[in-house]
């Protein structure tokens, strides 16, 4: 069980406001940050990683005082054992993705073996002896979650993890999560934008607006479904189809398939506010 | 060409010189470095006026105040002679530590800059794994920053391997001592030896030119292999 109330001065867009937020976690809870930018949620992140000090307030976590200001507590960042996914992914570019892993399971009992099961299960034992500048976005993903799992956290933070990726490698790696958070029996906090990907893999939404709660709840199920079928019209130059929607209208799209053929098309929508 | 006769001792010193200054000028300014690009103070530009200072001073001004500060007028330079037995004027030691002064930007603006272009998620990736400062500093922070370090230390080596009237005044010119090329050439010129002259003067030339080709040449290839 995670409780806290934290606060800490923002600057927004709109001038300085103060982040304050109160909430309760439960264990093998999955929770979605979402709001618009300048709301507060990487702050809160931050400050639940303790990689930013809080102005007042108190966390535990399974009844441990990770931070109380009235009791002058604070648990140093290295000491709390959480994984953390930074927006950048934040990969050691010196270490190959091994290394990386290795680095982050040292001191640990059995760490080759921690990395060996971690590099199958995020599909990663190939990509083993390169370096992160020469992996795609989505693969850098998968090294920076795996990474996080190396020290058995019980908490998970992740901070827009799969905003910079396409839709295909977006949706895999959504499924990793939802998997990764169930076998790991983790407790997680997602910050995303995507009212699709909340509503697929989050128990609970939390929405934030300037430094404040403005709803907690279950995640509000988007208004359209994420695929929609159509026919392939006729393949065109350069990889690109042209397909019929059920409606009449033809689109273009990059994919393969032959004329004729049903496919489905994965739709994104568009944010909703 | 003639060698002067005194051409390999004075090149042996030079050498010390400059490397050793290299290696403490390593050891000292990476944590001043460090402490430079993390520090919040309000002080910090104060700390980098002053550790730039020597950029703009002309090296005689270095000189002379150490000249002055290791002398027995001093109170620190009489403390320096009677309690720790240190005499540093005309001594090798004591333009080491000119030339470390003399030398300190050259060394901790590059490793400033160096820490600085790092972002700050990695050296925070590091604490979210447990890691020390000390360790995150020694196997994250330095291995992404070697083009800066070398940078320093070659610039350092090869800005001590030219330095002239810091050692002149704090070290004059005793040939195994403190008779550095650069001296050496002055003194071969004031006595119209211009071939004994010339072997250190094109010594040094072609040392400055395979340093920086050496330093550049690595450069590209460091930021081939990481990007």
């Amino acid at each position: 069980m995670i409780d806290f109330h934290l606060t800490k001065a923002l600057h927004t867009a709109a001038g300085p406001r103060t982040l304050d937020v109160r909430l309760t976690l439960a264990p093998g809870e999955l929770v979605a940050l979402s709001g618009p930018s300048g709301a507060g949620k990487t702050t809160l992140l931050r400050l639940l990683a303790g990689l930013d000090r809080p102005e007042s307030g108190f966390l535990r976590v399974a009844g441990q005082a990770w931070y109380d200001d009235a009791r002058r507590q604070w648990l140093p960042p290295q000491r709390r054992p959480l994984g953390f996914v930074f927006q950048d992914y934040a990969l050691f570019p010196n270490m190959t993705v091994r290394e990386n892993l290795a680095f982050a399971a040292s001191g640990q009992p059995a760490a080759p073996q921690i990395v060996a099961d971690l590099l199958e299960l995020l599909e990663l034992t190939e990509l083993a002896p390169r370096r992160p500048a020469a992996l795609s976005g989505g693969q850098q993903q998968r090294v920076a979650l795996a990474r996080a799992l190396a020290r058995r956290p019980r908490l998970l933070l992740l901070d827009e993890p799969l905003a910079a990726l396409d839709l295909p490698t977006r949706l895999r790696l959504q499924a990793a999560l939802a998997t990764i958070h169930q076998q790991f029996n983790l407790t997680t906090v997602l910050i995303s934008h995507d009212p699709a990907e909340i509503a697929r893999l989050a128990d609970r939404v939390v929405e934030l607006e300037l430094g404040q709660v403005r709803r907690v709840g279950p995640p509000l199920v988007p208004p359209a479904p994420a695929t929609v079928a159509g026919r392939v019209l006729a393949v065109l130059a350069g990889g690109q189809l042209r397909v019929q929607l059920p409606g009449g209208a033809a689109v273009t799209v990059s994919g393969v398939a032959a004329a004729g053929d049903e496919v489905a098309l994965a739709v994104e929508i568009a944010r909703t506010l | 060409m003639n060698l002067p006769s005194d051409y390999w001792q004075t090149l042996r010193l030079t050498l010390a010189l400059a490397a050793s200054t290299t290696a403490l000028l390593l050891v000292l300014g990476l944590p001043l470095a460090y402490g430079l690009a993390h520090t919040r103070s309000r002080l910090r530009p104060l700390a980098e006026a002053l550790v730039s200072m020597p950029l703009v001073l002309p090296p005689t001004v270095i000189g002379f105040y150490l000249l002055l500060a290791f002398s027995d007028s001093t109170a620190f330079g009489r403390f320096l002679i009677e309690r720790l037995g240190l005499s540093l004027n005309f001594t090798f030691p004591g333009i080491l530590v000119g030339s470390l002064v003399y030398s300190l930007p050259f060394m901790v603006q590059p490793l400033q800059a160096g820490f600085r272009q790092l972002p700050r998620s990695l050296t925070e990736a590091a604490y979210m794994l447990g890691k020390s400062r000390l360790t995150t500093l020694w196997r994250v922070l330095l291995p992404n920053m070697k083009p800066a370090l070398l940078n320093g230390a070659v610039l350092t080596f090869a800005h001590t391997l030219g330095e002239f009237g810091m050692v002149l005044m704090l070290g004059g010119s005793l040939p195994g001592r403190t008779r550095v090329a650069s001296i050496a050439i002055y003194d071969e010129v004031q006595s119209l030896h211009y071939d004994q002259a010339n072997a250190y003067a094109l010594t040094l030339v072609a040392l400055a030119f395979a340093i920086l080709v050496g330093l550049y040449w690595f450069t590209k290839r460091a930021a081939a292999r990481l990007s």
